[in-house]
Formats: structure tokens, sequence, C-alpha cells
């Protein structure tokens, strides 16, 4: 009770018509802003911090203004997934594998809508456990210590074969490969440059929204530029957009898959350093083991499209119970959070919750109107963004071209990023001829990184013996599900698969049976 | 327009005529500029933008300090940057500290030294603390070291630089100040900042923190952990009061990271009086010590050649200390 007492105090702070103002801004330029590719939520925060003072705002709307950013940047990711096959973001990358599907069916308008009510019920039930649940969620972040996300990582790399390919070899290889771009850079645990070729711009190693929109967005402009001549630009025009809003029958089918993703991406959230594309990511990976038994995923099913949009929505909410209750930033975006709540004086960690409760609580209240403000912006924003998909290609292509490259040099203001950018945009390419996935790569790159620190960690702290990786309860449990999630595809798929290729065949002989 | 014009001359009558002589005389920069070498949101970024609105504020620079965040190895590509680019600039001034010099020292921005660039001044210093759970059975720096000493392999220390960064090179100045011999033999263990750091020392994984009061100081107040020495010279001020330093309790160690600025090494001499005579006054400034108050930052009050001397001193010291965990030869 004390807590909707509260709430209620949160809402006197934040409804007022000059914090709704700056909630609805904050929505409306974080949508555009996660759509574009090349910025996503963390530098889009960080590029409006500067307006955010500048307008003198005080602690309240200012985070006020700055969720709604990142809210609407969660949501606005999906956009370009969905129309173009090019994520807005990192964790709107599982986005792609059913949302551009769905779109190539004719289905846009319904893929567009339906992934917003997802996001909207990811991050509804998240902030409602970030409400009830911070203080006791805040027990688990401590239950893992580098053991525990060395197995946590290892289960998503187990999980991977299953997901983006029919094709594991492929898969892996990508994952190799991503592995391996990650290691490029000063290594975190020693200060030694690997890869780098004395090259300073490598030292922070190679920034993922880089490489996310040289292998994504440029290598389709490249595509584009190869079949300049060919069937694309007839083809582009004749996309049928679809129903604006989703069939009742389709959210209740989706419903079950809302619900376990959003539980999944809120767990990912919490726990600093997996974060929102982790949480996507495994949600993604868990919807296809449980519901995906005709083979649909991948090929526009709607579960595949809700799953990971409700679980990197939720990571995102989950993402702020270590920022707020611990000061540990649980992705990028948090940690550009962080540092404006320590520029307006507020200090994030146990005591904030005591401390600061108008801050919180405004805080939390202003999550729920971002929501709101989102859902309704979204909707009927639909037809707008749709309208994307009726610009032929030859005019497109080039402005995806141009935004990619301004959102890149956005970043850190280098040519040296725009460069690897155009290689990965020669090697995504190279690799979508070759048929090998891509989401493996971004998936390498991104989390590569912390699982090798966090191997070298738990064997640095327990002087080289190895089975303290295996000596919780919690790491226990990891790695039995990650072993699960990598062997029974290859046992029960075999089996899945024949039995499929025999109904397959018995239904093809008896339509041939019926035409003769 | 009105409001700032109010607001500088607000500041000029707080704080007496003098200022307004000096501003009057002096050099002006024509667009002032501060390179942030890292994202937004970071010590660096923190040091350019305070320092930006607070010189605006007293009127020591008339137009708006702009920050521009050039990011990458580790404050390395700004180095570069102002040494090859910009090395004429009178305008410029870049965020520096104690991981500026480490990275100097250990030779981590290729091909660039310290000599390259003009030592402006410090606008204050986070000095370094160690810490223990508050369920831990050490209470003091002696015992810490002592078991550390004895067993080192029972005492993993965590902090939020790399092995051979400023966090673990703290711990080591304390560990050989006490008498450890072969300091390699202290078990550091690096994690992506001092946050996560600390959150590895509640979750039980560590036994020890090395880091920054600032960092650890949200924990400290809510009892979580506790402080068991500061690495500074005498007892810091206000609420921070309460923690021993090191040097009390017999270690005589001292580790600041200070905060400051470099600018580039072919400005004008007139530019870099005028800058480092700026800096000086805003350290000075009434607005200042509340920025330093609210942001746990400790007083270094080192401008031009003192300042460049100290750079010059902790960088030897930086590279004494690598040589001997063999982080360089």
């Amino acid at each position: 009770m004390d807590t909707l007492t509260h709430l209620a105090d949160g809402f006197t702070i934040a409804l007022t018509w000059q914090n709704l103002g700056l909630a609805l801004l904050g929505a409306f330029l974080g949508t555009i802003i996660g759509a574009l590719p090349g910025l996503g939520p963390s530098n889009g925060v960080a590029i409006l911090i500067p307006l955010a003072f500048s307008l003198g705002l005080g602690a309240t709307p200012a985070l006020i203004l700055l969720t709604s950013v990142y809210y609407g940047a969660m949501y606005g990711g999906r956009i370009s997934s969905i129309l173009l096959n090019i994520p807005g973001d990192e964790p709107a990358m599982m986005t792609c594998l059913d949302g551009h599907p769905m779109a190539k069916k004719g289905m846009a308008g319904e893929a567009l809508s339906l992934s917003g009510i997802a996001s909207f019920v990811g991050s509804i039930v998240a902030t409602w456990g970030l409400i009830l649940l911070a203080p006791q969620l805040v027990k688990i972040a401590l239950l893992f210590g580098p053991a525990e996300y060395f197995a946590l990582f290892t289960l998503a790399f187990a999980t991977l074969g299953g997901v983006s390919s029919t094709n594991q070899a492929k898969s892996a290889f990508a994952a190799a490969l991503g592995i391996g771009l990650a290691m490029v850079g000063v290594d975190t645990q020693t200060g030694v440059p690997r890869f780098t070729f004395g090259e300073v711009h490598l030292y922070d190693g190679i920034d993922f929204l880089v490489a996310i929109v040289g292998l994504f967005a440029l290598s389709e402009v490249f595509l584009f530029l190869e079949h300049r001549h060919g069937a694309s630009d007839a083809a582009g025009k004749k996309i049928e957009i679809g129903r604006i809003l989703p069939p009742v029958k389709m959210i209740k089918d989706t419903s079950g898959t809302m619900i376990r993703s959003t539980g999944i991406g809120f767990l990912a959230g919490v726990l600093p350093g997996a974060g929102a594309s982790l949480g996507s990511f495994l949600a993604y990976a868990l919807e296809k083991k449980i519901s995906d038994k005709d083979g649909t995923f991948g090929k526009g099913d709607p579960r595949g499209l809700a799953a990971p949009e409700a679980g990197n929505n939720a990571a995102a909410g989950g993402a702020l119970v270590p920022m707020l209750a611990l000061g540990v930033p649980g992705s990028g975006t948090t940690a550009v959070l962080l540092a404006v709540l320590l520029s307006l004086n507020i200090t994030p960690g146990p005591l904030l919750f005591t401390q600061n409760p108008d801050v919180v609580w405004g805080l939390i209240a202003a999550l729920f109107i971002a929501n709101f403000m989102l859902l309704l912006l979204n909707i009927p924003m639909v037809g707008l963004f749709t309208r994307i998909l009726m610009v032929p290609p030859r005019i497109l292509m080039p402005i995806v071209a141009m935004v990619s490259f301004v959102g890149i040099y956005g970043i850190s203001g280098s040519s040296f990023d725009l460069y690897v950018m155009i290689g990965f945009g020669m090697l995504g390419w190279v690799l979508r001829k070759l048929d090998v996935p891509l989401v493996p790569i971004i998936l390498g790159t991104l989390l590569g990184n912390a699982m090798e620190s966090n191997l070298r960690r738990a064997i640095a702290i327990s002087d080289g013996d190895w089975s303290a990786l295996f000596a919780s309860p919690v790491s226990l449990v990891l790695w039995a599900v990650a072993i699960a999630g990598f062997l029974l595809p290859i046992v029960v798929g075999k089996v899945v698969k024949s039995r499929m290729h025999g109904a397959r065949q018995t239904a093809q002989s008896e339509e041939m049976d019926a035409t003769d | 327009m009105i409001s700032k014009a109010t607001r500088v001359a607000m500041a000029a009558l707080l704080l007496g005529a003098s200022t307004l002589a000096v501003q009057a005389e002096g050099w002006m920069p024509e667009a002032p500029e501060c390179i942030a070498p890292a994202n937004p949101g970071g010590g660096w970024d923190f040091t350019c933008r305070q320092v930006g609105k607070v010189m605006q504020d007293e009127g020591l620079i008339d137009k708006t300090m702009q920050v521009v965040n050039l990011a990458g190895g580790g404050g390395g590509v700004a180095y570069a940057e102002t040494v090859n680019k910009r090395n004429d600039s009178d305008d410029l001034l870049v965020a520096a500290s104690s991981s500026t010099a480490t990275r100097l020292a250990q030779g981590a921005y290729p091909g660039n030294t310290v000599d390259q660039v003009r030592w402006v001044a410090s606008i204050g210093a986070d000095y370094g603390v160690i810490a223990v759970a508050k369920s831990s059975p050490i209470t003091t720096l002696p015992e810490l070291l002592a078991q550390m000493k004895e067993n080192p392999a029972s005492i993993a220390v965590a902090g939020g630089s790399a092995v051979g960064g400023w966090d673990h090179l703290k711990v080591l100045i304390a560990a050989n100040a006490y008498g450890i011999e072969d300091v390699r033999k202290v078990k550091y263990i690096a994690f992506d900042g001092g946050g996560e750091a600390v959150t590895q020392l509640l979750a039980g994984s560590v036994q020890a923190f090395t880091g920054d009061l600032s960092e650890a100081k949200g924990f400290v107040d809510s009892g979580d952990i506790r402080v068991i020495a500061v690495l500074a010279p005498e007892r810091l001020e206000g609420e921070f009061a309460a923690f021993p330093t090191a040097r009390e309790q017999g270690v005589d160690a001292l580790g600041a990271n200070w905060r400051g600025f470099y600018a580039p090494g072919g400005m004008s001499d007139e530019a870099y009086n005028a800058w480092v005579e700026k800096v000086a006054t805003l350290y000075a400034s009434d607005e200042w010590k509340a920025v330093m108050a609210a942001n746990g930052i400790a007083p270094l009050d080192l401008q031009g050649a003192e300042f460049d001397k100290f750079v010059h001193e902790s960088i030897a010291q930086i590279q004494s200390l690598s040589r001997e965990i063999g982080i360089i030869k």
C-alpha cells in the first residue's frame, strides 16, 4: 500500500502540462531516433542531454524527457527492422527475423501494430515489476558473480543454433566470427591491445552499431546496386501494407508469447551487463523452442515478432532496476541515464528510494505516461510509417546510405568508423551471398567480450581452478539449460524433421492423388 | 540573451569589481572549445561541461564553451588529434585525469609523449579508497595488507580499471608502502567500471574494492560497504571525515585521481597564461566550491608550471610501478 501511495505522489509530480508535453516530445523524437539505423537509444539519449540542460529543466522533467526518448527509441527500433530488414538499434536485430518476412507477405501494418502492442505489454509489465520487485530483484543481481555470467552467456550461444539459420554450421561460423571481432581492442583485463595494428581508433574495439549498420544497412544498399537493373524496382512498388490493426485472433494467439517473453526479457535486463539485446535474443530462442512446432518461425510468424519486441522492451524496464538500486547500468542507455542523474546531483544506489523518493516515483510515473503516449502515438502512425514501403528503392536506398553515414559519423566524429562500416558492408554483402546468417555475428560482437572477461575473472578469483565455474546452484542450472538447449535441437530436431518430411510427402502424394 | 547578460552581471556583482577588471583587459578565446576524450557521461565529459558552465557564469569566457566528445583509445584519439591537427589552436582545452597520465606512462598512446602538449591546471581530485563488505572480518588497512602478504591468494581485490590501470596501481601503492615486496602477487580482478566492482564486492565474489570515493559513496551511505582507508594526505572534509587515511594507519600511501586540462603544444604563451589564470579564478570561485562539494571532489590546486611538474612526477612514479609488475619493460 505504501508503494501505491508513493506512486500516486509520483503521478502528481509527473502530471503537469509541461511534463506531459516533454513526454510527448521525447516519445516522438525517440521513435524517430530508434527508427533511424545507426541511432539507437543510447546515442539518442546522449544527443538530447544538452537539450535537457539548455532548457534549464529540473531533475524530474529532465528525467521524464530522457526516459521518454529511451522508451521511444526501444519502440522505434522495430520500424526499420520490419519495413526494411535493417535493425534501427541492436535489440531490434531479432525483430528482423519474423517482422520483415511478415511485411513481405503483405502484413506490414499488422506487424507494426502488433509489435507496438507487444512493446507496450513488455514495458508496462516491466514497469510494474520495477515498482513491486526492485528491492528483491537487486538480490538476484547479487547472485551473479563472474562464473554465473559466463554460464549465462554460454547459454545464449548454445541456443543460437536453433534460432537463426537452418544450417547450424553456418550459424556457428557466424558466431565465431562475431566473437573474433569482439577480441579487437584493448583487453580489459590486462590493458594489452589486441589486433589493433597500432591503430588508436581500434583501441576501444569495434562499436557494434558500426557493425550492425554496415552488415545490415549498407549490405542492403550494395545488394540493391548489384540488382539495379533487375527486378527490385518493380517489386518495391507492389508491396502490400495490409490492415492497420492486427486481428483480435492474432493478439490472442500471441498473448502467451508476450507474457513469457516479458518475463525473460525483464530478468535479462535486471542483470547488469546482459541488457536488452540478450533479453530479446533469449525471448526469441525460448519462444521458438516452445511454439515453433510447424517450422514457421523465421518465415513471418507473428509469435516470432511479438517475442523479441516484448522481450527487449521488458529488458529496458528491467535495466532500470540495477541502475536505480545499485548505480550499475544494465545497458549502454542506462549508463547514459546514470550520468544524467549524477550531473543532476542525484546519486543512484541503495538509498536512492529513501533519499530522493520524488525523483524515483516521478520517474516511474513518467515511464507509465511515456508508454501510453507511445501506444497512442504509434498505432495511428502505422499508416504513415508504412508509406516508407511505397518509396521506390532507387530513392530509399540512397537515403538509407546517407542516414547510415551521418548516424555513424555522429557517434564518434571520426572518419575511421566510416571505413570500418564500409568494410562491414562488403562483408555483409559477401556473407549474404553465402547464406551465412548475420544475427550471430552481432550477438558474438555484443557478448564475446563480456563472456571472455567473466571467464577470466572467474578463473583468476579461483586461482586457476576451473571447477569454480560449476560451483554455485545458479551456474549449475544455467549450464543444464545450456546443454539441453544445445543438444535437444540436434536430437529432437532430426526426429521432427524426418516426421515433417514424411508428413509433407504424404500430403504431396495426396495432392497428386487428388489432381489425378 | 537578456538572461545571460543578467547572469553575467549578477556574477560580476557577487564577485566584486576585481573579476571585471581581469576580464576587461585579459585575452579572450574567440570560440572556446573543450574536448572530452570519452562519450557523454564519464568523468572527462563532466570536467568539460561543469567547467564550461561555471566559467561562463563567472564571466571568464564570453561565449558558451563548446564541448566536443572525441572518444576512443582511452583518450588516445583525442591526444593524437590535439597533437596532429589542433597543435596551433589557442581556444582549445582537453580534459585529462590520472588515467591520461597512466596511459602516457605506459606508452598506451602510440607515438605520443607527455611533452607534446601544455599542461594547464588541475581542478580537483578524487582520492582513492580501499573498502571491504560490511560483513568482512577485516576492519583496518594493515589487517587487509597483512593477510595479503601472508596468503596473497585469499584476497581478491576488485577495481574498475584494467590491470595496470589506475585502480590497480592504487592498491599496489598501498601494498608497496606496507612492505609487500613482490606486488605481482596481489590478486587484482578488473571489472568494467567501479559500479560493477562494488556490486561484485556485495555479491561476495571478491574480498576488497579499490576505486574512487565517488564510486563508492552510495554504498557507504547505505552501510553495505566499509571504507578502511582513504589514500589522501589528511582526512577529507565534511561527511567524509569519518574515514581513516592510510597514512594515519601507518601505511604511507597516496593515490589521487586528479582531474584537469591540457592544451595544444603550439598554443601561444599569451593564450596559455590566460587559460591558466582563468582556471585559477574558476578554482577560487564559490560556485566551483559548491560543484566540488556536491560531487565529492577533494582539493588539488595546481596551475601552470606547478601542474606540469606534478604530471611529470606522477608519470615517473607510475612508470616505476608498471615496470615492477611487468606492464612495461
